[in-house]
């Protein structure tokens, strides 16, 4: 059991709270403040240098840099392998403290409050700081200087323009950045490149042509499609409304998170559920309902399910059960409809892992300084190596071969190159909801296929919880 | 002695109740007045009246929820303790007399343990190993012991009978430790009693029914109430067990999992709270009615 929360927990739902964290900010402040010291008490004396070319952000030099990372999934060996030494290659007299700590908020709030923060920031675990309220308490430094300030390492482009598309938006309140998002999950349908090659299955990129190879791989006696109906799948929900995003773009998914009615009976979703219902007749295997995603992953380990919908962290998770004959790869969902809105390359990608620098700390530029640095697309690729998860750094690992499922994400995001979309928030903002959408794809992929019903069904605990004064608002735009 | 009588009294009395006060009563007069408020569990607590209530009358889940567990408190105990008597009864009486002493079956000592053996696994375990037992594929053990043609039984992932694989678990859970207390009451049966009736031509069937389940009246009322109070909770095997915790579809959504997902998942602890409360009435009546009904003279037969 351990080992299911653990995976649950760490990977999965920890990246999106993490970057949920940023948006469902701004209403749950009002009670959340209190936690985090308001913006009165004067700003310690802090460390500036001269502005120049060289030294965008202008820091000084000869100051120390305090960071404090988070020892969790990620490890910390890319702070103190990887962005450390990048940072005194430039800096050589800037003295980093480095610290690492399990939780976050235990170590750092009082310090926050106390006004002597660390300059630089890890906020992330299941300890985290309540990101919303730290801005609002002025803790967190405008990030808006870093994001102009010209790239660490790619010649003529500011940072901004080195990174993917949303990567900025995500940790943007009040139409500042005040939040770093790090680390890059890409979604898609994750599939045994071997196996594919083996049959010269080709790829699909329409829905015809998709049920037409699940036909083929279907004759082979291999299960088509699968996912985990006991414990996971909130991916088959993931990979539903991907698809809607495509059909009708985002605007769609925003609509579910403003719980806007109607947004459930929507065309692109009911488009989307038709089609993915017909799936789940045909193609799927029924026992997956009673299952759970490590023995469904292992399941396609073996051969045994072709296509499987998740994100990057799979082929990091399958590691010790994936055979010498299976290599992971990932391709976007295939169009639903010839009229989608966004192109079948189009996929869902988001952000997460918060590093911010403290407002109020002896050395805030140097905290910016050391983000910057951490941008680089070296530094990135230093991260993605050793922790087998993308930055959002655009093409740090291109031309890297880092693991076969890596590369094959990279590819995907490569083609998709500004068509990707953040998804949704829901799932994180209404738990209620998240657990009503779990049941009704369950109902939808493994009982029939009636998309009427599922939509039906989702619209009614929608609209429930828009009318539940008990249950906190969020909006996004 | 009068003079030492209370604070003698008193001294035994004070921590337990000063334990009871802190932990229960206090706990429960909070959940009352937590029931009335749509408190989230983080910050202002705001008064709603009834509205939860309401709300609840309202919840189809609340009602699968009420379903399924009026079904695990008639079916749990009656099965429990039918099986548990009929154990105990071997494992004691059921091999005949010798020597002016009543028996059980031969090798019953061995029994005794292998039946008690899984009231030693904690719930959880046993959930995770049933979780395997009923898998819904060839890996299942059920499934893998079925002919090859058969398609796999879904179990679990099938809404008609998921909970009648929770009922089951529970039954092989508790039935040990009965077996324990039946034969615990049936050794303070005299046996003059069973000689007797042997001596007057008693077969074991009679014994049974004439004398031994009349003489344990008492033992297997609290039996009941027991499992009743257990038939009420089930919480760690369907959050363990089920698909999607207490899936699929609500199919074994009971009133403990409910509290615990409003509480901790859905951030609704008002609700969560007002949930508590009707469970405390449910039990609570559920113990006063067995107590009532079953009250009969023990000596009566």
């Amino acid at each position: 059991m351990t080992e299911i929360f653990a995976n649950e927990v760490g990977r999965r739902t920890l990246l999106r709270r993490a970057a949920a964290v940023g948006l469902l900010a701004t209403p749950a402040v009002g009670l959340l403040s209190a936690c985090v010291g308001g913006g009165d008490d004067k700003p310690a004396t802090q460390s500036t240098g001269t502005k120049s070319a060289d030294n965008p952000l202008g820091i000084d030099p000869k100051a120390g840099v305090e960071i404090v990372i988070f020892n969790g999934g990620l490890g910390t060996a890319y702070a103190t392998d990887v962005d450390t030494p990048a940072f005194n290659k430039k800096w050589a007299d800037a003295k980093i403290t480095y610290s690492a700590t399990e939780e976050v908020s235990t170590v750092v709030q009082p310090r926050i409050n106390a006004g002597n923060p660390p300059d630089m920031i890890n906020n992330s675990g299941s300890k985290l700081m309540d990101f919303g309220a730290i801005v609002k308490a002025g803790q967190a430094a405008d990030l808006t200087d870093l994001f102009a300030a010209p790239s660490w390492d790619v010649a003529g482009k500011t940072v901004a323009e080195t990174l993917v598309p949303g990567a900025i938006e995500q940790g943007t309140y009040d139409g500042k950045p005040f939040a770093m998002n790090y680390s890059y999950t890409v979604f898609g349908l994750w599939y045994n490149k071997k196996l594919f090659d083996k049959n010269s299955w080709t790829i699909p990129t329409t829905w015809a042509d998709f049920t037409a190879l699940c036909d083929k791989i279907k004759a082979a006696g291999i299960t088509p499609f699968g996912y985990a109906g006991a414990n996971a799948s909130y991916y088959m929900v993931r990979a539903l409304l991907t698809s809607a995003g495509k059909i009708g773009s985002e605007q769609v998914l925003k609509d579910i998170d403003n719980l806007k009615p109607g947004a459930w009976t929507a065309e692109p979703i009911k488009q989307a559920a038709q089609a993915w219902g017909e799936i789940g007749n045909k193609y799927i295997n029924k026992t997956f309902l009673g299952l759970r995603h490590t023995e469904v992953q292992l399941q396609q380990d073996q051969d045994k399910v072709a296509f499987y919908p998740c994100g990057s962290w799979l082929e990091n998770e399958q590691a010790k059960d994936t055979p010498a004959g299976f290599e992971y790869a990932v391709c976007a969902f295939p169009s639903v409809t010839a009229a989608d809105k966004l192109p079948a390359t189009a996929i869902n990608a988001a952000a997460g892992e918060i590093y911010f620098a403290a407002a109020k700390g002896k050395n805030p530029q140097g905290g910016k300084e050391y983000l910057r640095a951490m941008l680089s697309k070296e530094a990135a690729l230093g991260f993605t190596k050793l922790t087998k998860s993308l930055t959002v750094v655009a093409g740090a690992s291109d031309g890297q071969t880092i693991s076969p499922g890596l590369t094959s994400a990279n590819d995907m995001l490569t083609k998709a190159g500004k068509d990707v979309f953040m998804g949704y928030l829901f799932d994180t903002w209404y738990k209620k909801l998240d657990d009503e959408s779990r049941a009704a794809v369950n109902d939808l992929m493994f009982k029939g296929g009636d998309a009427q019903k599922f939509c039906d069904r989702m619209e009614k605990a929608s609209q429930a919880v828009a009318k539940d004064s008990s249950i906190t608002k969020f909006t996004r735009s | 002695m009068r003079h030492g009588k209370y604070p003698f009294i008193i001294g035994f009395l004070v921590v337990p109740v000063a334990l009871y006060v802190t932990f229960v009563v206090a706990a429960y007069l909070q959940t009352f007045q937590l029931s009335l408020t749509s408190w989230s569990g983080l910050g202002k607590i705001e008064y709603i009246g009834f509205d939860n209530f309401v709300k609840l009358w309202h919840d189809d889940t609340f009602w699968k929820s009420i379903k399924h567990n009026l079904f695990l408190l008639i079916l749990l105990p009656i099965i429990t303790i039918a099986i548990a008597l009929v154990f105990a009864f071997l494992l004691n009486v059921g091999g005949g007399h010798k020597g002016g002493q009543s028996r059980g079956v031969w090798g019953s000592k061995v029994y005794r343990i292998i039946f008690f053996f899984p009231q030693l696994l904690a719930l959880a375990i046993v959930a995770v190993i049933f979780g395997r037992v009923f898998g819904p594929d060839k890996s299942g053990m059920l499934n893998g012991l079925f002919p090859q043609s058969w398609s796999p039984w879904l179990f679990l992932a099938d809404e008609r009978y998921a909970m009648a694989c929770i009922l089951v678990v529970l039954i092989w859970q508790a039935v040990g430790f009965y077996v324990v207390l039946f034969s615990a009451g049936m050794g303070s049966i005299s046996d003059d009693i069973y000689e007797a009736a042997a001596l007057d031509g008693a077969t074991r069937f009679t014994l049974f029914f004439r004398i031994t389940i009349p003489l344990l009246w008492s033992t297997i009322q609290v039996a009941w109430v027991y499992l009743g109070i257990a038939a009420f909770d089930a919480f760690a095997l369907v959050n363990i067990m089920t698909v999607d915790r207490g899936g699929p579809n609500g199919a074994t959504s009971v009133l403990s999992l409910m509290i615990y997902r409003n509480a901790f998942d859905f951030s609704q602890a008002g609700y969560a709270c007002a949930l508590g409360v009707v469970l405390f009435f449910l039990t609570l009546t559920f113990a006063a009615l067995t107590l009532r009904v079953t009250r009969r003279d023990s000596v009566e037969a």
